[in-house]
């Protein structure tokens, strides 16, 4: 047998796994040809855009640039980079001849979105995997160009050549440049953060790895900088008209009656009402402003839904459980073990509602021309969106195009997938694009917000002073009373305000550790939402859902535990993590704090102004995050001051440290904001929270003058997410520092300044 | 009513004719089809919508263009170019500050004005020159760093 056959044999076998009908006439006896050879591994027509498809992920163009089509999109991390790096990485391409296009339903198949910190994690491992196969496809591809075998060949910056022969070559762009893989791949069914489609291919061994690994920078920025990146609030279509939305002053109200005569004065002006659903459109955006706001709407007379703020807690304790869950490993007789203790320490906790409260309210722009649907939304689920609008307008998926604009930072289920809703029922009614925004009092008034919860810890001690039982149970608002996107127009204000059948989902959470107790139960309880119906204290998604509330809980109370028990509380985090990974952080974190080691509460400090130190850790979806908080505390007026905090935090292998670093930084911020200021505030009719002033979050002054982050990289360690699981442990590293600080512990966040100084006086 | 005005931009100067109560960011944003400053707020709590007006930081999203008279206007887009950047650009990008940069114009805008009259400022300075400026990506510490290195870059 010649080389050249095994070569035929090697690629007519690729071809027969490969499917399709052209594949079934070159595998007939006698009849294969190496130009169809190539044909069958690259065509000229597009495959259809599903999962199992390799042209939905990766595709050479022409000039031997490769797209990289991401169905999830980076809101602001520099996700697009790492995975360029790891695509740049399996296909043997210069980092700058990678693109990666986002979250565009007309390009990129469902990978969920940004989503769950599953960027990397779940994104990155299918991109990896797509990459991978289309490098091994190329190189099926030159060797058959050249005649020699695969094993023979190596590739250069996009160029596969005989190793030893660089002469006898063939570019990516030679092979296929502007044609399109036809290549199946094993696609195992699913959609969203779950999708994974393989190839035959393996990916690279980690310590082959050169781009990925390094600390590559964002392209975003300078067009951010210099003002010439397109926001989905900056774009504008011929014949667009400007929407706004009006909401009632007394949430569960629905219009009655709407004088469009108050407006008539408003060039353009024109009303859309249907149910609880209105709105206003004009040509001019100020004269939409200006006709939202002078439109006379008498609303129907809805009893105030919500009980007084200050009872808020007490509502969650008494409230029936709409559903009850034991999550995570059960260990023991938790009951048992507590009815034999020689002490038992119990501490309740309560975390506030809380909004994502963008920089920008929602933006969304619809255009809806002959059946065709196209929008353009910042919302961080595209085609979660896109299956939103079909169902309000009730046209198949297929007419509808949503095209992913980055806008103003969600952290969540924020307000832009409601915008995009909102954005399409004006543009139905008035049969022309319409461009929505909301007001600032709508952006964080009305967005879904992070849910209320109180969470019960216990643990018992036996005589010797060892922790034989824990027992945590979190109970609150559902993290899904509205669900993390706009697919069903029941999570959307639209859907609920134009009357569709209600459905609210529950979920919470439990703690995420390694925390080796004997028994040891973690349960969580839901309990329905205040008002059904287009609430704005609905629940949904908000950075690490429900994490910040859970850890603040159990991470205080691990501290209140060492307290009470006089270990330091890096000692008996160490004495009770039985996963080395989070002892390695724990530890990682105290050394770069230059920790001392002794029980808390400091006993050395008098005066007005006294500091002091806290840590608190968390696991999530496999990273490991420990942190340390140092705060100065000023009894007189009760403010605090997060001075230093030092951050230990492994993801597995890390794709871009610097994207990473920036990325806690950035956490590290948004908790301390949130522990220290932010209440979503309300009366009986409504929130009251709607602006700046009212929604106070962390001012520059009172930034940290440090964040020290340091990185455990393995790379030998499948990578996990890094979005989220550094905000988590963040309000218990500054609880557990003010107690050390001062001796009080604070158990209701925010640490306002005035709560501080009560709880110290 | 609408009325004319004629707005000096960036060096150019604009015909438009508008509300006169209409604030400046919508005729910068609709009229002359530039697509930064950004609305966050509208209550001038933010500042991203902020540009120059002779020099000095204003919010445009509460400045009527009736109050604009024959200011000179400078948006962020007039601050600097690739080719020719402000120190704070270059240091933005150097330090990579922003995640999603909605609010850039604000903390660029405001710093340009400070350090223009300021040199050497201290970093307590700094923060004081940019208190009530949002950022909700919690980008503060990068600011503070590439505001630092534009300072000195400025000598």
């Amino acid at each position: 047998m010649t080389r050249h056959e095994t070569l035929a044999n090697f690629s007519r076998r690729s071809l027969l796994k490969a499917g399709g009908a052209l594949i079934v006439s070159i595998a007939a006896p006698g009849t294969f040809d190496l130009a169809r050879a190539d044909d069958a591994f690259a065509v000229a027509a597009k495959p259809p855009l599903t999962p199992d498809q390799l042209s939905s992920f990766i595709a050479v163009n022409a000039d031997g640039t490769v797209a990289a089509y991401f169905g999830k999109m980076d809101m602001g991390q520099g996700l697009f980079v790492a995975v360029g790096q790891i695509v740049a990485e399996e296909l043997d391409v210069p980092f700058a001849n990678v693109k990666v296009l986002m979250g565009d339903t007309a390009t990129s198949v469902n990978q969920g979105g940004a989503s769950g910190s599953t960027g990397i994690q779940e994104g990155g491992k299918q991109m990896r995997m797509a990459a991978a196969e289309a490098r091994r496809v190329l190189v099926a591809m030159a060797a058959d160009r050249l005649g020699v075998g695969p094993d023979q060949l190596t590739v250069t910056d996009g160029v596969v050549h005989v190793a030893g022969d660089p002469a006898k070559k063939a570019s990516y762009a030679e092979l296929i440049g502007g044609r399109f893989f036809n290549v199946h791949l094993d696609w195992n069914g699913k959609y969203g953060n779950p999708l994974y489609a393989p190839g035959k291919a393996q990916p690279k061994d980690p310590k082959d790895h050169k781009v990925v690994g390094q600390p590559i920078k964002r392209q975003d920025i300078a067009p951010k900088v210099f003002a010439r990146e397109n926001f989905v609030t900056d774009i504008r279509v011929p014949g667009m008209v400007h929407g706004r939305m009006i909401r009632p002053a007394v949430a569960g109200a629905v219009p009655v009656k709407v004088d469009e005569n108050s407006i008539k004065d408003i060039p353009s002006a024109k009303v859309v009402w249907n149910n609880a659903f209105l709105g206003v459109v004009a040509d001019n955006e100020w004269d939409a402003i200006k006709a939202a706001e002078k439109l006379k709407v008498e609303w129907s007379n809805a009893p105030p839904p919500f009980p007084p703020q200050a009872s808020l807690y007490d509502h969650i304790r008494q409230a029936t459980p709409r559903k009850r869950e034991v999550e995570g490993k059960q260990v023991g007789n938790v009951d048992d073990a507590f009815k034999t203790a020689a002490r038992v320490i119990e501490a309740e906790y309560e975390w506030p509602f809380q909004s994502h409260s963008s920089m920008g309210p929602a933006c969304a722009l619809v255009e809806i021309k002959d059946g065709k649907v196209t929008c353009w939304s910042g919302t961080q689920k595209s085609h979660f969106v896109r299956a939103g609008l079909a169902a309000i307008l009730q046209t198949p998926e297929d007419n509808v195009h949503v095209i992913w604009t980055p806008g103003p930072g969600s952290y969540g289920r924020n307000d832009a997938d409601d915008a995009a809703m909102d954005a399409a029922v004006l543009a139905k009614a008035v049969g022309r694009p319409v461009r929505v925004q909301y007001m600032r009092n709508q952006g964080t008034g009305w967005d879904p917000k992070g849910p209320a919860s109180i969470h019960k810890a216990r643990a018992a001690i036996d005589a010797a002073g060892n922790v034989v039982a824990y027992d945590f149970l979190s109970k609150g608002f559902s993290r899904v009373d509205v669900d993390t996107n706009g697919s069903k127009p029941y999570d959307t204000l639209a859907g609920q305000t134009l009357g569709v059948e209600l459905k609210s989902g529950d979920g919470f959470g439990i703690p995420a550790e390694s925390y080796d107790f004997a028994n040891k139960r973690t349960a969580w309880e839901t309990i329905p939402p205040l008002l059904d119906r287009a609430s704005p204290l609905r629940s949904s998604h908000l950075r690490d859902p429900v994490g910040p509330q859970i850890h603040f809980a159990s991470e205080s109370f691990m501290d209140e535990v060492a307290a009470a028990l006089n270990v330091d509380a890096v000692e008996f985090r160490l004495r009770y993590v039985k996963d080395p990974r989070d002892a390695a952080v724990i530890k990682a974190a105290a050394e770069k704090a230059g920790w001392q080691s002794r029980p808390s509460p400091r006993k050395d400090q008098a005066g007005e102004k006294v500091s002091g130190r806290g840590i608190a850790y968390a696991q999530r979806n496999g990273t490991r995050v420990a942190m340390i908080a140092e705060v100065d505390i000023d009894r007189r007026n009760g403010k605090i001051w997060v001075r230093r905090f030092t951050v230990a935090h492994d993801c597995g292998q890390i794709i871009n440290p610097d994207g990473v670093r920036m990325t806690v930084e950035g956490n590290v911020v948004h908790g301390i904001s949130r522990t220290l200021w932010e209440e979503v505030k309300f009366d009986a009719k409504t929130v009251t929270s709607v602006d700046w002033l009212t929604y106070p979050i962390l001012d520059i002054t009172e930034t940290p003058e440090q964040i020290d982050v340091v990185l455990i990289d393995h790379p030998e360690i499948a990578p996990s997410g890094a979005g989220e699981p550094s905000s988590r442990p963040v309000a218990a590293a500054i609880a557990n520092a003010v107690f050390d600080a001062t001796g009080v512990r604070i158990r209701r966040v925010p640490f306002s300044p005035d709560r501080v100084k009560s709880a110290l006086s | 009513m609408n009325q004319k005005f004629s707005l000096n931009v960036n060096g150019t100067t604009h015909a438009v004719e508008a509300d006169p109560d209409m604030p400046l960011l919508y005729a910068l944003r609709n009229d002359l089809n530039l697509n930064n400053p950004h609305f966050g707020c509208g209550l001038a709590q933010c500042g991203a919508c902020t540009v120059h007006l002779d020099g000095q930081p204003i919010r445009s999203c509460i400045t009527p263009l009736a109050a604009v008279g024959d200011g000179k206007i400078v948006t962020l887009a007039g601050l600097g170019t690739p080719d020719k950047p402000h120190p704070l650009q270059t240091a933005y990008v150097e330090e990579e500050v922003p995640q999603c940069g909605y609010c850039v114009n604000g903390w660029i805008m405001t710093a340009a004005a400070f350090l223009s009259d300021k040199k050497k400022p201290t970093d307590a300075e700094i923060r004081e020159a940019l208190t009530g400026l949002k950022c909700r990506c919690g980008t503060h510490v990068a600011i503070l760093r590439a505001v630092k290195r534009a300072a000195e870059m400025m000598g």
